[in-house]
Order: structure tokens, then sequence, then C-alpha cells
């Protein structure tokens, strides 16, 4: 199917895998809940990462890296000091650029951490991470649902995707979450895709069950050299493959599916991610059909389908057949987003969720999730996105050494 | 609540123009709609740029438009970005005849009028501090 596509796998650059000596040693979903009181984005963040530590088997003696917005507080706090240390984005940049400084040798056990608590107060605007201040989107009360809904919306124009289809992706999440006690949205189910059509619309095509909610929380991973964690409590997980597409800055820039840079003939937003798929691909020497779980990035439903045809999972304009028929829900060949993601296990903020993608593909290669745990899965692909596109970062997983 | 699409009240928050996009502002109080011409390969560039995007170009003059265009993709929102908007809005990107694209929000008709390929002209309505921002409106 990768090759039907036409994008073939390249091989890697280099002989020997880049990540062989790097595993993913520990990782730790903090508490988390719509809101959480008593708690800031930091005392959230040291619980997330206290958590991961422990899950590895290390304590804060054994850090020498350490990453996120909050990094500096935490290498004080911790103790940890003098360490490497990156102010990096959270999510899947911050845990491949990881991955490359244990890697090149910059630092061996590298704590990524992040947090968010009492950051969304005002509750009749949108949350503040969604909400843009530039002068030729603000003014038309763009925030992130309306970015995603002209992307979602020409879609539906070029290929006659339906807002049936896109109610299938959130069901199958939601449900999902319904079914894991640790997701905030525990319980709330089942949905039928007729009851997210149901509810009340927020951002055309996109209903209130079709979107990500908001949340706090914290999470956390800790990379490391695999000779530095020789007696991991947990089955070690290996990073395959990952890279970063970025088109530009967020909320600013009209987010239209055609939108390309210099090349006319280059990849489209609409398809942003392919390029960072192609790559991580290549660096694991594998394609789509050697996916067990799809980690997917869910901050509104057509955000999946866009994903599996931008990814070459299925070919262009087939996503909205293709999220059809199971394929997508438990016991399909390519279960999505198997905690519930950010439309009901977790969003913590402007960065907590994206983690989260990377620690339920972990759970799953270890083989311990507490539901929807795909049987004998190997191989994980985590997604992270926002903003009308514009954004799409990739990693492959997989629990074999590389 | 009515589905019939009206501009923003001029209380949302103005537009606050840069170094670089203080020409288009000053257009739209005129009631003209600018954007950029690059002199070296012809590309119709906006939002404002310093440079051409498509060939790197910095010979970037400022045209005015002739206002019409076609809708590329909408969306209707029913929640508003913050207190100060009055819902239903549609922010729409549109397909100028000059070859460049623009976000704004549909006004002029009902929602259920929206669609892909509708012909539009601009308008402006002010904000606040004398800024007046361009909206479109079904031809």
């Amino acid at each position: 199917m990768w090759r039907a596509c036409g994008y073939p796998c390249q091989p890697a650059a280099v002989p020997g895998h880049p990540f062989r000596d790097v595993v993913v040693a520990g990782v730790h979903n903090a508490r988390q809940a719509r809101v959480l009181e008593g708690e800031t984005s930091f005392t959230i963040t040291i619980e997330a990462a206290l958590g991961a530590l422990a899950d590895a088997g290390l304590t804060p003696r054994d850090v020498n890296g350490v990453v996120g917005a909050l990094s500096s507080d935490i290498a004080y706090e911790l103790g940890l000091g003098p360490v490497w240390q990156s102010a990096s984005q959270l999510g899947i940049p911050a845990v491949v650029e990881a991955a490359a400084c244990i890697a090149a040798g910059l630092s061996d056990v590298i704590l990524i951490a992040t947090g968010s608590a009492g950051v969304y107060t005002e509750r009749s605007s949108t949350a503040p991470w969604t909400r843009p201040n530039n002068e030729f989107v603000a003014p038309y009360g763009m925030f992130t649902a309306a970015e995603f809904a002209l992307i979602a919306r020409r879609h539906m124009h070029l290929y006659g995707t339906t807002s049936e289809q896109l109610a299938t992706v959130a069901a199958t999440v939601r449900n999902n979450g319904h079914a894991n006690p640790e997701a905030v949205y525990y319980g709330r189910g089942p949905f039928t895709p007729q009851d997210i059509l149901d509810s009340r619309m927020v951002a055309d095509p996109f209903h209130l069950l079709d979107c990500a909610m908001t949340a706090e929380g914290g999470a956390a991973i800790v990379l490391a050299r695999a000779d530095r964690v020789p007696d991991l409590p947990n089955r070690p997980v290996y990073v395959l493959g990952g890279s970063t597409d970025r088109i530009g800055p967020s909320y600013r820039h009209a987010p239209a599916w055609d939108l390309t840079g210099r090349d006319p003939d280059g990849i489209p937003n609409g398809y942003v991610g392919r390029r960072a798929a192609q790559r991580a691909f290549a660096t694991a020497g594998l394609g789509p059909d050697d996916v067990d779980t799809c980690e997917f990035y869910d901050p509104f439903s057509f955000e999946i389908i866009r994903q599996f045809e931008a990814f070459g999972f299925c070919g262009e304009g087939e996503g909205g057949d293709f999220v059809l028929d199971g394929t997508i829900g438990p016991g399909g060949r390519f279960p999505i987003t198997t905690d519930g993601g950010t439309m009901s296990f977790g969003h913590g903020g402007a960065t907590v969720q994206l983690l989260q993608r990377v620690i339920r593909g972990v759970e799953q290669l270890r083989g311990t999730c507490p539901t929807m745990q795909v049987d004998g899965a190997s191989v994980s692909m985590c997604t992270n996105g926002g903003a009308g596109a514009l954004f799409t970062d990739v990693m492959i997983l997989g629990n074999g050494r590389p | 609540m009515s589905d019939f699409l009206v501009p923003q009240p001029a209380t949302i928050p103005r537009p606050y123009p840069s170094a670089v996009s203080e020409p288009y502002w000053e257009g739209a109080k005129r009631g003209e709609l600018l954007f950029q011409r690059c002199g070296a390969c012809g590309h119709a560039e906006f939002d404002p740029a310093i440079l051409c995007r498509k060939c790197g170009s910095r010979d970037l003059a400022w045209e005015r438009s002739a206002g019409l265009g076609t809708v590329y993709s909408w969306t209707v929102v029913w929640r508003p970005q913050q207190p100060s908007f009055v819902v239903p809005y549609a922010p729409a990107i549109v397909d100028m005849d000059e070859g460049y694209q623009i976000l704004a929000n549909v006004v002029g008709c009902d929602v259920a009028d929206l669609a892909v390929g509708q012909r539009v002209t601009v308008e402006f309505h002010p904000v606040s501090e004398g800024y007046a921002l361009p909206y479109f409106r079904p031809v």
C-alpha cells in the first residue's frame, strides 16, 4: 500500500540504526482532571517527572539532561544540575531531539516533563492556547476549531467526505476513553456516530463532540542510553524513527489546504506530516502496513482522516471511507488513539497531551494498557499536530531493538 | 438566534499593524483592499511579506484588488473565540481574482447559503480607533 501511494521508502543514510542504543526507559501520566484544584503547572510537572523516573527505576541523581518549557525550574527543584537542558517544545519534537542528543553523546539520561494547571481561567473565551492575536486572523474570531474546520471543509468539497465519517472517528476515539478508567471522560459514553452529530455545532463541520476537550494534568518521559539502564523494571521501547513537519507559525496565515512553499508542486499544507512520515518510516525501515497501533493526535475528528492520507495508509481522498467498517476501532487493522486521546483521555493545556500520545504508544508496546491493549503490538505510530494543519510530528516506536 | 450573517460590532479586537502591514490597514481605512505583487515573478502575495514567498525577490509593490473572489473554504462558528464576538460568524478563505488567498468573514447571507465556489465581493466595516475590517458578501 505504501508503494502504491507513490511514496517509496528510502534506505537509512547511515549503516546501523541511529537510535539503536536509545531506550524509552520510563513514562508517566500525572493525575488529570478537567480542573486540578490546588495544583499549578509546575507542581503537576514535578509529579509527572518523579513518576516517570520511578517507572524507569531511576532517581533524579541519574539524570543528566532535561527538556521542557519549565526545564530550568525542574533542573533546580530536583537538584539535577549541572545538566544538558533544552527548552524545546514538548511532545514528539522533544522526544526526537532527546533521542538524537543521546545518540550524539550530549547526554545519556534525559527527563522530558510537562504539566498544566490553572491556565484556562477565562471560560467565556476559548482556551488561551487556541486563541491567536495576529492581525489577520484574530479580528475574524479565529481559534483552533475554526482553523481545522477550514481544512476539513475543503477536503469535504474535494472528495465528498461526510460529517458521518467524521463522527465515526469521534465516536471511536471517545469510546476508547469511555472504557479507560484513567481517562478524564471515563464512563461518559458509549457514543454512536449519531450522538456526535446530535451535539451542538462549534465550528461547522465540527460539533462539540468532534472536538478535543480541555483538562489539566502532567506527563513525563525518560529516555536513556541502554547501558545506563540495564535493570529496567519494564520492557524497553525503542525509537525506530521520528521527524517533524512545519510550514509556518500557528494562527497567522490562512489555513488553506493547498498552501505550499516555493515549490508549487511540493507537499501542500493539507498533507503536512507526509515528509515527516516518510523520514520516520525510512529511518525505521518500515511502512504503514507494519504499524500495529495508530496513536494519532485527535484535536478534531477530521485530523485522523487527514493523517491516514498524509502518511500513506490510504490514497488521497480515500480517508473518509478508510475510517469506516471497523478498521480504526478495537480489533481493527489500524486501531486509533487507544487511550481516548484529546477528546476523552486528557488535554492538559498546550503540551501535556502531545507527550501523552507517545506514552500511550509505549504502553501498547509494553503490553500494559489497562484497556484497548492490542495483542502482540510491536510497532506504534504516534503523532502530534495543530493550528489548522501547518504542523504535524511523527514518531514510530517499537519493542524490538533496531 | 438568527442564522443571518452580519458584521461584528466595532468592539471586537482591532488589528495591530506591523511596519510591513501598515499600508494594508491604511488602505482598508480608505475602503481599498490592497495586496502585494512581485515585480520579478508576478506572484500575488498576501498576507503582507518582506520577500516574495515564491521567488524570494524583494521587489514587492502594493496593488489595489478589485475586491472580487470565490469562496475556497468556509466554516460557521457558533462558540465564539471570546465574548465580544456575536455568533454565528463565518470565517472563509477567499480565492481573489488577482491570484491570492485572504481570510475574512462572510456576511450578508444566511448560513445555509455558504458554499465553496460562491462569488463574493469585499466590503468594509469599522472597528475601534478608526480601523476598518474587510468582509465579503455574496455577489
